[in-house]
């Protein structure tokens, strides 16, 4: 008993201590929690907090294009898409094989679908199949049970209802490359599903039509999956762009010029908008804004008809017989010039110990100034810029529009040539000789201008010498936001009634005239007249051989030595309203390749009057009906092969003209 | 007054019916065992986010199952539980080498025999039946003997094989705990304290070599504790989270079945080893000091019943089940704020886990045992000895 006592009072004084010692270590306990939870809180709350909270960004809705009746060009169209969720499935192989049976999927599209799912995360959904129809998506949705982990999602991406009718004009959107994130700061070009405006309306009004982002606060868990939403700002949808086009004309131009590699304007002489701007052939903005195989872009970069290209813009031709007008008034404005005085014209004009032929072998005769343009003797403005010289006519020209830039809202815009004395010698080091004078008179040689700009030197002879500019909209960026902007009030280009008078009359008898070259594209619609004038821009130069053999005809040579057709015209003549210009490359003659066509848009554009108001049924018709997409249209041509007449039925005795 | 010397007697001689037994014991220790139980309960249900399975549920089972064992333990005579400390122990010292032999693998160690309806993993019953062999041992040692080192071997003998089998494993949290909670019952029967700083000494001198013979993951624990900066989405990140999750609680917590790090799964082991950074973010530092209370609380009973009990048997027992207790608390609870490695020890009662649950329902059996007969007078050898 007394050896367990003094275990008993030796165990005691241990546990004491062994209790003192544990004391002290929970008293290390909780001053750690006091650090932690009291003196370090806030950081950790921080902490705590990035990382449950994710920012995520909402794409707001891209602005919708439309045109000048509000008839959408560009919207964005509801898609569905069939996701999988990898995790969800019971065998993923097994769930694609199932939805293979049902929506027709192709070994690639399968491949891609199990290589992004082993890339990612298992509860990322991934993309089976985009742009479901909607019989697909309710198969889909039908065979929900047999398909675990399969979902159908709403999207939305960019649709063009018109296809390839307006490409060029609205361009395209397209991913997001290294260089537009660099450039921008705006967080959305992260977004890998993000489109941006690549080419056309889409990229010069990009940022109004993009909107601003919203951002979305969601919490997600360790591994990033989300589990809700905890606050949402939505971002400002995108601009709605109007356009001054009238889609219903710009389909009937589109389809006019058909298959022919060709260009037409349509502008209002008075305010510059432009009704219709076409180029063909075109592209698809669609396959664009889905993206483009390489097959598909090899093939639209290496048509020799250039569907890429906008020709209405960035084509330059030799402006033909049509610069003849620009001679003219540079002459009559000169007073060098009257409109009575004749020149005699027996086929060529003799310079130094050159011949300057007319297109008329044998020569017109005698020639004042309006039967020089009615007839487009060639001769006649030989020997009227030779009097005049080519600084008159190349000031003229610039007065007219040409030779420099519009300014127009789209990328891409050509300058074309006016040469004068000093451009040669700047550029070429050459003097100027006479027969470059005689050679541009007739719009050969280094004269060079878009159909726009042809269109608006038609305009500014039909308003009367307004310096009339093209727009595509009436809109502009003031202070962060598209406003209407009133139309401007052109200046004065300060040339004569009278001289333009003289030179209106002219074209108009081009078309009305006895001898016109363009007689059989005359309109006469309840006394509506149409003005015009013919050009044929020479590709290939005639040697003198051929010349002595007898030319050849134009239909006889390949496609890419053919002289380009065109037609600058405006009516109604009485009262101008609309400018048209048309060119079709490497067709043939203006007056029976290109007159034609303008002759047909004419009639619609005056039929489509929009100072008439327009029946709502009528609008409503315009846009419950979209015309078909490109691959439908051939489809149908393919059935109806045949049976379809060529597109330059214009009848008539054709009256070709050829210039040199 | 002679009913209560007969009284004294026959508990001196463990006379004791069962109502009797019954009605010596500490309801109130009870009651705080239940009370942790209970917050372990609340927990489980927050972790399975608002539900009762697949945990919350379970641990109420096991805690009944633990009771009913609990109470029986306590019921059964000391001198029993004295009498087959060496045979418990055999049997303890058998599973774990069963458990080299034939063990399933889990978490990438050899820990358990699996039952067919329990998970066992012997070396947490070793805890208890250490505690036992080694109290049986001192309970017959005089001052003179534990003097004497040559007499020490045995008992460390005892403790080591157990702690080198758990560390072959590897499980070096329980190891340590089994180190630890031996040199307690060293301490306390009254062993030199110089040995304890020839041992110490011994002890740091063998680390560059014990390091040589750390798993990998084990290296790297210890490293990233060092510096947790080190791999903060590897190895560092579940400490990192924890302290995240214990610091955003603040105060007062964030709410129950709000606490975001835990349910959003940032916490890992949240159930399990890190049950209690979840309370401590969910209802904030006051909760887990209270909880600390509590544990101190339990602490304060095992180490009176200790120093009340007239058997040595009975006190070295009392206080190695009480520091195993406590070593249980201070390892996890230090771990989860990063004042140590993380080793991988649960939070006694509350944390999910069934054999620690039964571990420790047999320590605190063992426990009430001591103080139903603390008034038992064991000889030497285990007689009665009343002089």
């Amino acid at each position: 008993m007394q050896k367990d006592g003094d275990r008993s009072k030796v165990f005691t004084r241990r546990v004491v201590l062994l209790a003192g010692g544990k004391a002290l270590l929970v008293t290390l306990l909780g001053a750690r929690m006091y650090y932690l939870q009291v003196m370090e809180a806030e950081k950790y709350r921080t902490l705590a907090e990035e990382n449950r909270i994710n920012m995520r960004l909402i794409p707001p809705p891209r602005g919708r294009i439309v045109d000048r009746h509000g008839v959408p060009l560009a919207v964005n169209r509801q898609n569905f898409r069939a996701l999988v969720i990898a995790e969800r499935t019971r065998d993923l192989e097994q769930t694609l094989a199932t939805f293979g049976r049902l929506v027709p999927l192709t070994d690639y599209d399968r491949q891609r679908v199990i290589k992004e799912i082993k890339r990612r995360r298992s509860f990322v959904p991934v993309a089976v199949r985009e742009n479901l129809t909607w019989e697909q998506m309710a198969i889909v949705q039908v065979h929900a049970p047999d398909l675990p982990g399969v979902s159908i999602d709403e999207g939305l991406t960019r649709d063009y209802p018109y296809a390839d009718m307006a490409s060029h004009i609205l361009g395209y959107v397209a991913s997001v490359s290294e260089e537009d994130i660099d450039a921008g700061n705006d967080p959305l070009l992260q977004l890998p599903d993000f489109r941006i405006g690549k080419a056309g309306i889409e990229k010069v009004y990009d940022l109004p039509l993009r909107g601003t982002s919203g951002t979305s606060q969601v919490e997600v868990n360790a591994v990033g999956r989300m589990i809700r939403e905890l606050r949402r700002e939505d971002g400002e949808p995108g601009h709605e762009v109007q356009l001054t086009l009238d889609m219903r004309l710009q389909d009937y131009v589109s389809r006019r010029l058909g298959d022919e590699s060709a260009a037409c304007v349509v502008m209002d002489v008075h305010t510059g908008e432009l009704l219709a701007m076409s180029s063909m052939p075109a592209y698809d903005p669609n396959a664009f804004a889905r993206g483009l195989s390489n097959a598909e872009w090899g093939e639209l970069a290496g048509n020799p008809r250039a569907p890429l290209r906008n020709k209405a813009l960035a084509g330059q031709y030799s402006p033909g017989s049509t610069f003849k007008m620009v001679v003219a008034l540079a002459a009559l404005e000169s007073g060098i010039m009257t409109p009575e005085q004749t020149v005699y014209c027996p086929g060529f004009l003799q310079l130094g110990n050159h011949r300057f032929h007319c297109w008329k072998r044998w020569g017109h005769g005698h020639m004042n100034l309006t039967s020089a343009i009615e007839q487009s003797c060639d001769v006649y403005f030989y020997e009227v810029s030779r009097r005049i010289g080519i600084e008159r006519i190349a000031e003229m020209a610039n007065r007219l529009g040409l030779g420099a830039p519009l300014n127009i809202e789209l990328p891409g815009e050509a300058a074309g040539l006016i040469p004068t004395k000093a451009w040669k010698s700047a550029t070429l080091g050459q003097p100027w000789v006479q027969g470059e004078t005689l050679v541009a008179s007739i719009g050969q040689g280094y004269v060079l201008a878009t159909p726009l700009q042809l269109a608006v030197m038609t305009a500014r002879i039909a308003n009367d010498g307004l310096a009339v500019r093209p727009t595509l909209s009436r809109q502009a960026m003031v202070d962060g936001s598209l406003q209407e902007q009133p139309t401007p009030a052109f200046e004065t280009l300060g040339i004569s009634r009278s001289s333009l008078a003289v030179v209106r009359n002219a074209m108009w008898r081009v078309l009305n005239g006895n001898r016109g070259t363009a007689r059989a594209s005359a309109i006469d619609l309840d006394g509506i007249t149409m003005a015009g004038k013919t050009g044929t821009s020479q590709v290939r130069r005639i040697s003198m051989q051929e010349r002595q053999s007898g030319v050849r005809g134009n239909d006889e040579l390949p496609w890419k030595y053919r002289d380009h057709a065109l037609f600058v015209a405006y009516a109604p003549a009485e009262a101008p309203r609309y400018a048209i210009s048309v060119i079709v490359e490497h067709a043939g003659g203006g007056s029976r390749y290109a007159a034609p066509i303008a002759h047909d848009v004419m009639m619609e554009t005056l039929r489509l009057d929009p100072s008439r108001r327009r029946a709502p049924e009528e609008l409503a018709a315009i846009v419950d009906n979209p015309p078909p997409t490109p691959a439908e249209r051939q489809a149908a041509e393919a059935n109806a092969d045949g049976a379809a007449a060529g597109p330059d039925g214009g009848g008539g005795a054709p009256t070709g003209e050829r210039t040199e | 007054m002679i009913n209560d010397g007969l009284m004294t007697a026959r508990l001196r001689r463990g006379e004791m019916t069962l109502g009797e037994k019954l009605w010596q014991m500490s309801w109130s220790l009870l009651f705080l065992i239940g009370t942790l139980a209970g917050i372990g309960v609340l927990m489980l249900y927050s972790a399975a986010n608002g539900n009762m399975e697949p945990w919350a549920s379970r641990h109420i089972a096991r805690f009944g199952v633990g009771l009913v064992l609990l109470v029986t333990i306590a019921l059964v005579d000391i001198r029993q539980w004295m009498r087959y400390a060496y045979w418990l122990y055999a049997l303890a010292f058998v599973l774990l080498v069963a458990v080299e032999i034939k063990g399933t693998i889990g978490m990438g160690a050899q820990r358990w025999i699996d039952l067919g309806f329990f998970q066992l993993q012997p070396s947490e019953l070793m805890k208890v039946a250490l505690v036992l062999a080694l109290a049986r041992f001192f309970h017959g040692a005089d001052l003179q003997d534990v003097a004497r080192p040559l007499y020490l071997i045995g008992p460390a003998l005892l403790a080591l094989a157990p702690v080198a089998l758990v560390l072959k494993q590897p499980d070096l949290g329980t190891a340590l705990m089994l180190l630890a909670g031996g040199g307690v019952l060293f301490f306390a029967a009254g062993v030199r304290l110089w040995l304890f700083g020839v041992v110490l000494v011994a002890g740091l001198g063998t680390i560059p070599v014990a390091w040589q013979f750390l798993h990998d993951y084990q290296k790297d624990r210890v490293l990233t504790f060092i510096h947790p900066e080190r791999d903060p989405l590897g190895a560092g990140y579940h400490i990192l989270q924890s302290k995240i999750a214990l610091g955003s609680g603040g105060m007062m917590g964030k709410g129950f079945l709000q606490g975001t790090q835990s349910h959003l799964n940032f916490l890992p082991e949240k159930q399990t080893d890190f049950i209690f950074v979840m309370l401590a973010e969910e209802f904030g530092m006051f909760a887990g000091m209270g909880l600390l209370v509590l544990y101190v609380l339990v602490l304060a009973y095992g180490m009176g019943i200790a120093i009340r009990a007239r058997n040595q048997f009975g006190r070295l027992v009392a206080i190695g089940v009480t520091s195993t207790f406590f070593l249980y608390v201070f390892i996890n609870v230090a771990m989860v704020m990063g004042l140590i490695p993380v080793v991988g020890v649960p939070l006694p009662l509350v944390s999910y886990g069934g054999t620690a649950m039964l571990t420790l329902m047999i320590a605190f059996g063992l426990l009430m045992s001591v103080w139903v007969h603390r008034d038992v007078q064991i000889g030497r050898r285990g007689a009665y000895d009343d002089g």
